[in-house]
């Protein structure tokens, strides 16, 4: 497989990834400003998750308000944001297209029609509920895709290249998505594990789609140190960074397997593993959440590095 | 134009209906109203959704567009396809035998049968490539001949497309088409199947290879400008039916002579390139030093004998509209026969007696750019403008040698479906030719149709669409 095609398809399948978390923290977003009590809350909230996804400094750069509208249009639609929707899915459709030969027909036109009809939205009449609806369509479409993926693609390196992108990303937007709890300040006279820092945990909970599974693993209130464990700690929770990143390391020993050889992407991914497997909820609340996830999202970006060099990704 | 009625494919001019066109003319009446409109809606949905598009040029960066495609095979008989085929065989054959020799000993100047400043001074004639044996002795591997029909026995060639025809996508994908939109129809016909064709577009490839290529098959890539080439399509489309590795320039280098691609495990030798690269833009060390889409080196890889290049460089001096002019002597030259199928009359403008009575009747002709392609640098004169035939003239006075002049075909029609209506529009047809070990033609090829009433222009880059193309069998 040429070095291109591989990191095509690595890039394929992080992109649609990243679009629907993309649309995932903006849900988030949008129900905290919603649900917000205090004055000028619902721009703090909306910050903050921008802060998370790291597209802050870029919004700041165009906008000088942070209002539901102009944050959901720069999250959704706007080309200069490199993680919009928009910019993901046009950037899927471009790097399926180049490995139209690499992935299944099923694939490319889950992809070419999910841009074909994103395409034709005019951000102007997303707004309000019409705007939960496009996001839940984000999620749909990338399902879709991944279904796709899944059920008809041959497993062989190609399929592990896919696989290993869509996981990378995903353990990126999952830290990221626990870190926006760092960046949301709990007003004065509220106290921690108080209603509203609750409130917050749980919405974090819901943009990893886990607000039901919670329950079916915990059989307890929405506590902050079960959250947190289930998104970070838990092999069975498919979005935990345990999960994705025993995944990626998993799909990175099968390529090396294929290809007969061991790699320096395999001890990277080994280091990320080892960091979330060596570890517990106290410790890691001990040290500073926001500190481990820092370090984690650190340790995946060296995964990436590292995997391109070893198969001459270009 | 206008006087004479064309040849109506369908029709007999007593309104019966021609053989070939029964089953279809009973299947179109039994169609209930507005069914084709429906067929098309669906059709045009089913190319958008498989981005089956080419990109237009000149518009936004992007835009991609679907052909239209009509409903309403064209259908050719058996008999019929028997004689064309016979005569495309011949003049490919002849059309090879012609660029071994132009590029060795040059025989058919020395005869003075074809003059030898019209090939030397050609801008399409590539002298790395003299003495340069390829393999098989074979030139262009993949060849599309342009034909036009204007009467139940009469066919012309129009032209010879040798450089990197395109298109074949087409036919197979209306094929695809037509088989989910019309099933019913092909239970009533017998139609030759087309989708051979990527089966032995590698089979040709690989009979091609060069000698000595390590493994049990010899290693494929389709070599393609990238993701905005207007063609790109089909160029991942071939790739993929192939199973061939789809490359862009910086995917390949060459190396001690011989050509690699970067995968994941390394570099690995290719023998076979199918180039969709023009000859300027394979290879800077060799043609242009300003591309940045062919592959450094790759020309001497070739001139060892490393690799093999489909088509080879330089066979664009045979498909040049100035030497199309002496094909039917190129026939005879190299295969001692009479050319089965037939050139349109063409007008010398270099000659000062053709070029004034050119000058005076340019309202009747169709002057062409000798380099022109794809509908550009062309007048139709009796569409045209006085200013255009104004201009026109002025520019032949200039250049006679840059354009050829032909009369005006009446190209034959085929039923079309027009909103909700069934009306006649002006087709051409383009067979697809392999030749390796042997010359493979695919029975049918690319039928386009000028959708607008009246117009002779069928290029897609002019609004033109495409049909379904069957060949019937005995």
């Amino acid at each position: 497989m040429l070095g291109r095609t591989a990191a095509n398809l690595f890039w394929l399948s992080r992109y649609v990834e990243r679009a629907e978390n993309m649309a995932r923290l903006l849900e988030v977003g949008y129900r905290m400003s919603l649900t917000s009590r205090r004055e000028g809350g619902a721009s703090e909230h909306l910050v903050s998750m921008m802060q998370a996804a790291e597209v802050d400094e870029g919004f700041d750069a165009k906008h000088e308000v942070a209002d539901v509208d102009t944050v959901a249009h720069y999250m959704m639609f706007d080309p200069d944001n490199p993680s919009s929707v928009f910019s993901c899915l046009q950037a899927a459709r471009t790097n399926a297209r180049s490995v139209r030969t690499a992935i299944t027909g099923d694939m490319w036109e889950s992809m070419n029609g999910a841009w074909l009809e994103f395409a034709q939205i005019k951000p102007r009449d997303v707004r309000g509920a019409k705007l939960l609806g496009l996001l839940q369509w984000v999620k749909q479409r990338s399902h879709e895709f991944r279904g796709a993926l899944l059920g008809t693609i041959l497993r062989d390196d190609g399929f592990n290249f896919l696989q290993v992108g869509n996981f990378v990303e995903r353990a990126d937007n999952t830290a990221r998505i626990l870190d926006m709890k760092y960046y949301v300040l709990l007003p004065r006279a509220t106290q921690v594990g108080g209603d509203l820092d609750i409130q917050q945990w749980t919405l974090i909970l819901r943009a990893a789609s886990a607000h039901r599974a919670y329950r079916h693993v915990y059989h307890d209130r929405y506590k902050a140190q079960n959250i947190a464990d289930f998104l970070i700690l838990r092999p069975e929770m498919p979005r935990s960074l345990v999960y994705c990143a025993s995944f990626v390391q998993q799909n990175l020993d099968n390529l090396g397997k294929l290809y007969g050889r061991k790699e320096k992407c395999q001890e990277a991914a080994d280091s990320l593993l080892a960091m979330v497997e060596g570890t517990s909820m106290e410790a890691i609340f001990t040290d500073g959440l926001h500190e481990f996830l820092n370090e984690f999202i650190a340790r995946n970006n060296r995964v990436t590095d590292a995997l391109s060099e070893s198969y001459n990704f270009y | 134009m206008g006087e004479k009625t064309p040849f109506d494919e369908m029709y007999n001019p007593d309104g019966s209906v021609r053989e070939p066109y029964r089953a279809l003319s009973e299947w179109l009446d039994e169609q209930p109203d507005k069914a084709l409109a429906l067929m098309q809606t669906d059709a045009e949905a089913i190319f958008r959704k498989l981005g089956i598009t080419f990109a237009v040029y000149g518009s936004e960066e992007g835009t991609e567009k679907v052909i239209p495609f009509d409903v309403i095979p064209r259908i050719i008989a058996a008999n019929e396809w028997r004689r064309l085929s016979k005569g495309i065989e011949q003049r490919v054959k002849a059309l090879n035998a012609f660029l071994y020799d132009i590029y060795h000993r040059q025989e058919i100047l020395k005869a003075g049968r074809v003059p030898e400043k019209l090939i030397l001074n050609n801008e399409a004639f590539c002298p790395q490539m003299m003495g340069l044996e390829p393999a098989k002795g074979v030139y262009a591997h993949i060849i599309g001949v342009d034909i036009v029909r204007v009467g139940p026995d009469e066919f012309y060639v129009l032209e010879d497309n040798l450089r990197t025809p395109s298109g074949v996508s087409y036919m197979l994908e209306d094929r695809e088409a037509m088989m989910l939109l019309a099933p019913d129809l092909f239970h009533r016909s017998k139609v030759a199947p087309v989708e051979t064709y990527p089966e032995n577009l590698r089979r040709t490839l690989e009979s091609v290879a060069p000698e000595g290529f390590k493994g049990s098959s010899p290693n494929i890539a389709v070599l393609t400008p990238g993701i905005y080439n207007s063609a790109y399509f089909e160029h991942s489309f071939l790739a993929d039916q192939m199973g061939a590795q789809l490359c862009e320039g910086p995917d390949l280098f060459v190396d001690g002579g011989k050509v690699y691609m970067r995968t994941t495990t390394g570099p690995e030798q290719v023998d076979v390139i199918y180039r969709r690269i023009d000859d300027d833009y394979l290879d800077p060390l060799t043609f242009r030093p300003d591309s940045m889409l062919g592959v450094p080196g790759l020309f001497d890889a070739y001139r060892a004998g490393n690799v093999t290049l489909v088509n080879a460089p330089g066979t664009g001096i045979a498909d040049d509209k100035a030497v199309y002019t002496y094909v039917p002597d190129i026939v005879e030259f190299y295969l001692g026969e009479k050319a089965l199928l037939q050139n349109v009359p063409t007008y010398n403008c270099t000659n000062e007696d053709q070029r004034a009575w050119v000058l005076e009747n340019i309202h009747d002709l169709v002057v062409k750019e000798v380099h022109g392609s794809g509908g550009y640098g062309m007048m139709v004169g009796p569409t045209a403008t006085k200013a255009m035939h104004a201009e026109f003239k002025k520019k032949i006075e200039a250049r006679p040698d840059n354009y050829i002049v032909q009369p005006t075909l009446n190209l034959s029609t085929c039923p079309t479906h027009i909103s909700g209506d069934v009306a006649p529009r002006h087709v051409d047809l383009r067979p697809y030719v392999l030749v390796g070990d042997e010359v493979r033609i695919t029975p049918g090829g690319l039928t386009r149709v000028a959708l607008k009433k009246g117009s002779l222009v069928v290029n897609s880059s002019q609004g033109g669409g495409t049909k379904d193309t069957w060949v019937l069998e005995d």
